[in-house]
């Protein structure tokens, strides 16, 4: 086992790239820690796939090297890199039986048959199957065929990282909670290096110790949840992350205030003078009727158990706030409070740190 | 859930049945009159029982056709489908070359079979013929008119470059329909080339494979055309296939009662091996 290391890297699909948009990856450098567990996040086709397969040597990247610790392993075909990954279809070897199937990376790497035969065991007792071991695979449902091909991913215990691209894609949502469950424990236990990808964030935010937030081939953030949602680096990340994502409003930034259509909302910090975009979560937000604040549209209440949110627009953007349960909401809210301790600014998408406090 | 029954909706399938009489039915059942009645010409014919079937299956040069034929099929089987398959596995999967291949590949199955015949025919012939002239030149003594193994291996070589085109490009559309994440699959688990092809590209080319052979066997079966053309038979009766005796019976002899017994023969002894044919293999693929 050993750290991934990405150095320099890029890929294009096309023979001879031109330009920036020409790259399905855009150029990366970042590390992943041993053992660590990271989730790969971003809408389809922003280049996670892509990410994966050269991790894996499934594809060679245009440029950049990929290392395993201190190997560089950029030009090692597949099989030599001895990784495991799950694909988000189900492949399965239709004529062997369940029990073929788990041990066939074992097979395939001359591994003793005792020793086979009690990890393929232990595999299918987590994922549930031992007492469908000896059924041919064909004909199994897809959501048993996709544990079958879980189950093949993690039944090799030397392996230098595990690969999951969009694993419970096909899997019904209660298996999807209790495998990913699985999936952490195991991680616990034998602490591979695990590169989760996904579109979903509840995913994301509840298996990895560290997200990895990819948008049109960039990776635009890297960090614990927590610090994805708290200090969001790209309008990205903040619209992507949470549900209902940040609020995004354009404005004109001026030293320790933002101008939202003409209103002035004070921040948390001084700011050099430029046009840009405050963000704010909806949960950091307060309704009022009348007074100061922005004024807000509200166009609907939906009530989702654990707090309500209030839909509207402010300055022609859409704008959500949420209130939590036992929170109240005024008769006809049309004022919104924003608390500057959490307003972020970000000029040109990205994020700008104050110069100063506030006076 | 009950099925409303309507012993009407019968009438829905009179325009098949009607189509398949026309079409088949019928032309088969004056081959089954000719086959128990006996004739001395002027259109005047005469009920004869079974004796012609008794008299095909008592027949030796119909049984030494027979075995000959039965031999030429399992050595084309024997050839064309592992050929096909391992042709298929080495075509380019896309781009310019795939096409090139599928074009070239597809030539063969495109010459109409006395062409076929008559091709080789010229092609073989030691006296004018390109393939003829060379192996007498290497010092082969090879001529497929006097002898009977050289006729054997000249129309075995004739039919592998005619047909083993069709296995291959069945089988060149089932390996295509195998969605890549199968062999990244298998690259992962570190799969050997023999196990991708024999858990992988086998299982998943059963269905085209099966209907490969199936087509081969039959067509090689009642092979005619070029057999007839390049050797007429010959020497002797060394290549006189099923079907060349057949037409000996039947057009040459004009013996219209024995031609059609054999015939209605000949028939079912096709559909009992397809008909076997098809019960191992999917049987096999059950368990494969």
């Amino acid at each position: 086992m050993a750290g991934i290391t990405l150095d320099d890297l890029a890929h294009s699909y096309l023979p001879t790239p031109r330009s920036q948009a020409d790259y399905a990856l855009k150029p990366m450098t970042m590390t992943w820690r041993d053992g660590g567990a990271y989730a790969l996040l971003g809408s389809s086709g922003c280049g996670k796939t892509t990410l994966l397969n050269i991790i894996s040597g499934l594809l060679t990247p245009s440029r950049g090297r990929v290392l395993f610790g201190d190997r560089d392993v950029t030009r090692l075909p597949t099989a030599d890199r001895n990784i495991a990954q799950v694909f988000q279809f189900p492949v399965v070897y239709d004529t062997m039986t369940v029990r073929q199937n788990l041990a066939f990376p074992l097979r395939n790497r001359g591994v003793p048959a005792a020793q086979i035969a009690a990890r393929v065991d232990a595999i299918a007792r987590m994922i549930g199957m031992e007492t469908q071991l000896d059924r041919r695979a064909r004909g199994l449902t897809a959501d048993a065929k996709q544990k079958i091909s879980l189950g093949r991913g993690m039944v090799r215990q030397d392996v230098n990282a595990i690969l999951f691209d969009e694993p419970l894609t096909v899997i019904d949502p209660h298996m999807k909670w209790e495998l990913r469950t699985q999936l952490k424990a195991l991680h616990r236990e034998f602490g591979h290096t695990m590169i989760y990808v996904t579109h979903d964030q509840t995913e994301a935010l509840t298996f990895a110790d560290e997200v990895v937030v990819m948008s049109e081939g960039r990776v635009v953030q890297a960090g614990t949840p927590q610090s994805l949602f708290d200090r969001p680096e790209h309008t990205f990340v903040g619209y992507f992350i949470g549900s209902p994502g940040m609020n995004l409003l354009p404005a004109r930034i001026d030293g320790a205030q933002a101008i939202v259509a003409g209103t002035s909302v004070p921040l948390d910090g001084l700011y050099a003078p430029a046009q840009g975009q405050i963000g704010i979560r909806p949960d950091a937000v307060r309704l009022a009727e009348g007074g100061p604040g922005l004024p807000f549209h509200a166009a609907r209440i939906e009530d989702v158990g654990r707090h309500r949110i209030v839909r509207g627009q402010v300055a022609g953007q859409p704008f959500n706030v949420t209130v939590p349960e036992g929170g109240t909401i005024p008769a006809a809210p049309d004022r919104v409070i924003l608390d500057p301790a959490r307003v972020g600014v970000f000029v040109d998408d990205w994020r700008v740190e104050p110069q100063g406090r506030a006076a | 859930m009950d099925k409303p029954l309507n012993n009407r909706a019968w009438l829905l399938v009179l325009p098949v049945l009607l189509l398949v009489a026309f079409s088949a039915v019928i032309p088969l059942m004056t081959v089954v009159n000719y086959s128990v009645q006996d004739t001395f010409g002027n259109n005047q014919f005469f009920w004869n029982g079974l004796d012609w079937f008794r008299e095909v299956l008592g027949s030796d040069r119909i049984r030494a056709a027979l075995g000959r034929q039965i031999l030429f099929s399992a050595i084309i089987l024997a050839i064309e489908i592992p050929l096909g398959i391992f042709v298929a596995l080495n075509m380019p999967k896309r781009g310019f070359w795939a096409s090139l291949c599928l074009v070239l590949m597809a030539l063969p199955l495109l010459i109409p079979w006395n062409v076929v015949g008559t091709i080789w025919q010229v092609f073989g012939r030691v006296d004018i013929g390109l393939l003829g002239r060379a192996l007498a030149a290497m010092g082969f003594d090879y001529n497929y008119v006097n002898d009977p193994v050289d006729a054997w291996v000249t129309i075995i070589v004739m039919d592998v470059w005619h047909w083993t085109s069709l296995v291959a490009l069945l089988c060149y559309a089932g390996l295509q329909s195998i969605p890549d994440a199968y062999y990244q699959a298998a690259r992962i688990d570190q799969a050997s080339r023999w196990s991708v092809f024999r858990y992988i590209e086998l299982p998943k080319m059963s269905g085209v494979l099966l209907i490969a052979v199936l087509l081969r066997f039959m067509d090689s079966f009642m092979i005619y055309t070029e057999p007839f053309v390049l050797t007429g038979g010959g020497p002797g009766n060394a290549t006189t296939f099923l079907s060349i005796d057949l037409v000996k019976t039947a057009i040459g002899q004009f013996d219209l009662g024995p031609a059609a017994a054999f015939s209605l023969i000949y028939f079912l002894v096709i559909l009992l091996i397809s008909w076997v044919f098809y019960t191992v293999m999917t049987a096999q693929k059950e368990t494969l």
